[in-house]
């Protein structure tokens, strides 16, 4: 093995936005030796665009809240795929990790009794979301930052992993280069913890930074372990659509949670026009009780913008396709009109929602408080991810751990808004604390020197190749068009199966992309290592997309539209075979316990 | 609006560097940040450039442009003379990496050096705390620190001075300032602050404010208050007078 500078600790955190920064305090508050992955510079991780807040049923603005109901708002969110053990212990455990950020340093808003204040959301029956203005993410990562630095965790930003390394069957590290001077790194470790976001660039239209690249599904993914649930992908109803340069860009579900309204071109507030039966009994009616249901009246329901995610996106889209769209191909989100009910409203609306008016004034001309917005459904969030164990956060490899939204289960066929932060909080902690009790008891591993000279080999081709084969962004382009067209809102066996050809024909232009100039910082190069990420979590995705014949939460089939019942009773499971191609199997869903059930009938 | 525009890039390292000129296609509603994505997806696969969000939420995308600092992803084309060449640069206080790409582990290694919160014992019995909006709302405002370092480049102690070892730049005044006006915190930050955060370096000229991507008022509600508590628990002429007594 050449000489690599090489670091050793008990537990490797990969990802440092939320999930990985709470994984590494927990670690770190164990007693075990912890090193902190960023891609980016610290405190820049994804995390920070979250803006609506963190669910957590701590019942201070309605007293008829608790867990249970939180939990069955999850399931029901979910389609009822979701492991149940793990929307358990997230219901069960938020408000304690809430309560945690707050004893840290985090500054929620507040109720006028100086509690907590909880704002509404989409898909959660009583005002649940802690939160911070729009801005609830950055609040969350600089709260978690700051005390972490003072925990005594290595930071290693700028660096990306390329591999994993193992010992057998084990996990024994990773392999990194760091960006600022392009050398690898080699990281020993007797746990890792994947804590990596997600995939959104595998999409042409998403909210999601370059960052998003899939690394922990697929470094998972390739060292052995399995991945699920990845045909649900959440394309959240309100992204940006004009001017081009910021199309997918998020606008913020809290908009529709402080009142915000649907219309299409002709005026008409299209969601009272399909509410689902499953939801008929807590939607509101007519425009009045929605309004009302918003402005905190507890005995009236909820509009049927806040519905779930999934259902307002296709809403939107079948809106676009019939010809009611915006002129840029969207549908209008309106705030302004509140004005029509509220005395004071334009400063209402600047303070609840203060980085939307700022990101609408600044990069599209438009004003909230006075005209609509345009917008559109954007590639937002996966679902699925590494198939892990519910209590401990492990993955089928011994010793690697995943935590947030590069592991699967918490949120099933779709998340429920505000669950993401929560579920960073409540299963980041128990990576951190169960990987610190695996590190405990395991001797150190063996590093693999022909593993990491293969991945060093790997890592340099595209140097080999030179620029002037293929750019490592246009093969990156195609990709995302690709899975946009064909594996996008709506899929069909048809066009799954033109997709599927399609990463054949896009690997083989990997394979040929190359760059030119040096090694340090070179964002071509890191552009072309990101290819193999994003093939294998579009393949991933497709391939499971292609399994699940029906139409589930974030999973939408033309030819399959309604949802089946005997599908309800497995996930999609997809794993590398011997040959290295991909298999895919449907593994059952474990029966859930009579205690969760009947708190599902109690609720629901 | 032209239909194409030509950006003058400072392309370079640590060794030293000179513009580069590159002209690219632009279009109604572009920014700054997606004419470089062009031009490095298209000329300049290598250009070197630091971004995550694209909404200016996340602070990486600082350098300056036309002179001026400002986020690259919040900088539109619209308000910039596209008849010449915009420069774009990388911030200049700090020690360059490559390209656009600039060395701010310093600032990393600065924060740490800041006492950390230390709350008060918890209100309630359930081990939380009861705190107005109106108290909340003051700390608020620096906690929408992006921390792009906009105001550590721009700031003439750094900038032009390099008192580097000396003072901990306007972001982390901000910093302390949010600590101190914490509703909660029990820590004491005055002597630090005087001594090793050098808050008697800021001359008040205000041009860190100025270029706040997030409109902090890091001179008039952070920096003033701040100094002021220094001057408060080090200088109250009371205070002095009985440790003068009490040293006899």
């Amino acid at each position: 093995m050449a000489e690599y500078e090489t670091h050793e600790y008990e537990v490797l955190v990969i990802g440092a936005g939320g999930a990985g920064l709470r994984a590494a305090i927990e670690a770190a508050a164990a007693g075990v030796s912890v090193g902190l992955i960023c891609k980016s510079l610290l405190g820049k991780a994804h995390t920070v665009m979250a803006e609506g807040g963190i669910a957590a049923a701590l019942s201070n603005v309605d007293d008829r809240d608790n867990w249970k109901v939180h939990f069955t708002d999850t399931m029901r969110g979910g389609q009822y795929v979701n492991n149940w053990r793990m929307a358990e212990l997230h219901a069960k455990e938020a408000p304690d990790r809430v309560r945690e950020l707050e004893a840290w340093g985090a500054l929620f808003d507040r109720t006028d009794d100086g509690r907590i204040l909880q704002r509404n959301f989409g898909g959660h029956r009583y005002p649940r979301l802690a939160h911070v203005g729009d801005r609830t993410g950055l609040e969350m990562i600089r709260t978690l930052q700051d005390h972490g630095i003072h925990k005594g965790m290595a930071v290693h930003m700028e660096c990306t992993v390329v591999t994993l390394l193992k010992d057998g069957p084990r996990v024994a590290g990773a392999f990194a280069y760091e960006r600022e001077r392009g050398r690898f790194k080699v990281f020993r470790a007797k746990a890792v913890i994947l804590a990596t976001g997600g995939v959104g660039r595998a999409f042409k239209i998403t909210s999601n930074s370059w960052e998003g690249t899939g690394d922990g599904h697929s470094l998972a993914y390739h060292a052995g372990a399995e991945l699920m649930d990845m045909e649900f992908v959440q394309f959240h109803p309100t992204g940006m659509v004009w001017p081009p340069s910021v199309r997918g860009l998020l606008v913020t579900e809290a908009v529709r949670g402080e009142g915000g309204v649907l219309k299409n071109s002709t005026g008409r507030r299209f969601m009272f026009d399909d509410i689902p039966d499953l939801y008929r009994a807590q939607t509101a009616d007519n425009e009045d009780e929605g309004f009302r249901y918003t402005q905190g009246d507890t005995n009236a329901r909820r509009p049927p913008e806040l519905l779930t995610r999934d259902h307002v996106a296709r809403c939107i889209m079948r809106e676009v396709k019939a010809g009611r769209g915006s002129p840029h191909g969207g549908v209008f989100l309106d705030i302004s009109w509140i004005k029509a009910r509220l005395p004071n409203a334009e400063e209402h609306i600047r303070k609840k929602l203060p980085s939307m008016y700022h990101q609408f004034k600044q990069l599209a001309d438009i004003d909230i408080t006075k005209e609509p917005m345009e917008i559109g459904p954007t590639t937002h969030y996966i679902m699925g991810g590494v198939r892990v164990d519910g209590e401990s956060q492990m993955s089928t490899v011994p010793g690697l751990f995943a935590a947030g939204e590069c592991a699967a289960g918490i949120n099933g066929a779709n998340r429920l808004g505000g669950n993401s932060l929560s579920d960073l909080l409540v299963f980041g902690k128990r990576a951190g604390e169960y990987s610190a009790k695996f590190a405990r008891e395991q001797k150190p591993p063996a590093i693999d020197a022909r593993q990491v000279d293969d991945a060093a080999k790997r890592a340099v081709e595209p140097f080999e190749r030179s620029a002037g084969n293929e750019g490592p962004f246009q093969v990156q382009f195609a990709l995302q068009e690709l899975m946009q067209d064909l594996v996008g809102i709506v899929r069909s066996e048809a066009e799954m199966g033109r997709a599927l050809a399609g990463p054949e024909a896009v690997t083989r232009r990997c394979c040929r992309a190359g760059v030119a100039g040096y090694r340090a910082f070179n964002t071509g190069w890191h552009a072309a290592l990101d290819l193999r990420h994003l093939l294998t979590v579009s393949e991933a995705i497709t391939r499971s997309a292609l399994e699940r014949k029906e139409s589930r939460g974030g999973h939408f089939r033309e030819d399959y539209p309604d949802k089946d019942p005997a599908a309800g009773t497995f996930n999609i499971v997809v794993r590398k075979n011997r040959d290295g191609g991909m298999d895919v199997v449907r593994t059952p869903i474990p029966p859930m316990p009579a205690a969760l059930k009947a708190i599902i009938d109690e609720y629901k | 609006m032209p239909t194409t525009a030509t950006f003058r890039i400072w392309r370079g390292n640590a060794q030293g560097g000179k513009f580069e000129d590159y002209a690219t296609p632009v279009s109604e509603g572009m920014v700054v940040l997606d004419a470089v994505h062009q031009i490095q997806a298209d000329q300049a696969n290598d250009l070197a450039v630091r971004w995550n969000c694209k909404a200016g939420k996340c602070g990486s995308c600082s350098a300056e442009v036309n002179g001026q600092p400002r986020l690259m992803c919040m900088t539109r084309l619209n308000q910039l003379n596209l008849d010449e060449p915009v420069t774009v640069e990388p911030m200049r206080a700090f020690p360059s990496i490559k390209d656009l790409v600039t060395d701010v582990s310093w600032n990393f290694r600065v924060k740490k050096g800041i006492r950390p919160f230390k709350p008060r014992p918890p209100d309630a019995p359930d081990g939380t705390w009861r705190m107005q909006q109106a108290d909340v709302e003051r700390v608020q405002e620096f906690r929408k620190c992006i921390e792009c370092f906009l105001c550590q480049d721009v700031c003439h102690v750094l900038r032009d001075h390099k008192q580097f070892d000396g003072f901990v730049g306007p972001r982390f005044l901000t910093y302390a300032a949010a600590l101190e006006m914490h509703p909660l915190d029990e820590e004491r930050r005055a002597r630090e602050l005087k001594t090793t955060h050098g808050i008697g370096y800021c001359n008040i000229t205000k041009c860190c404010t100025k270029v706040c991507p997030e409109s902090i008022r890091i001179t008039d509600n952070a920096i003033i208050p701040l100094k002021e508590r220094v001057v408060d628990e080090l200088y109250d002429p009371t205070v002095k007078l009985l440790r003068f007594f009490r040293r006899k």
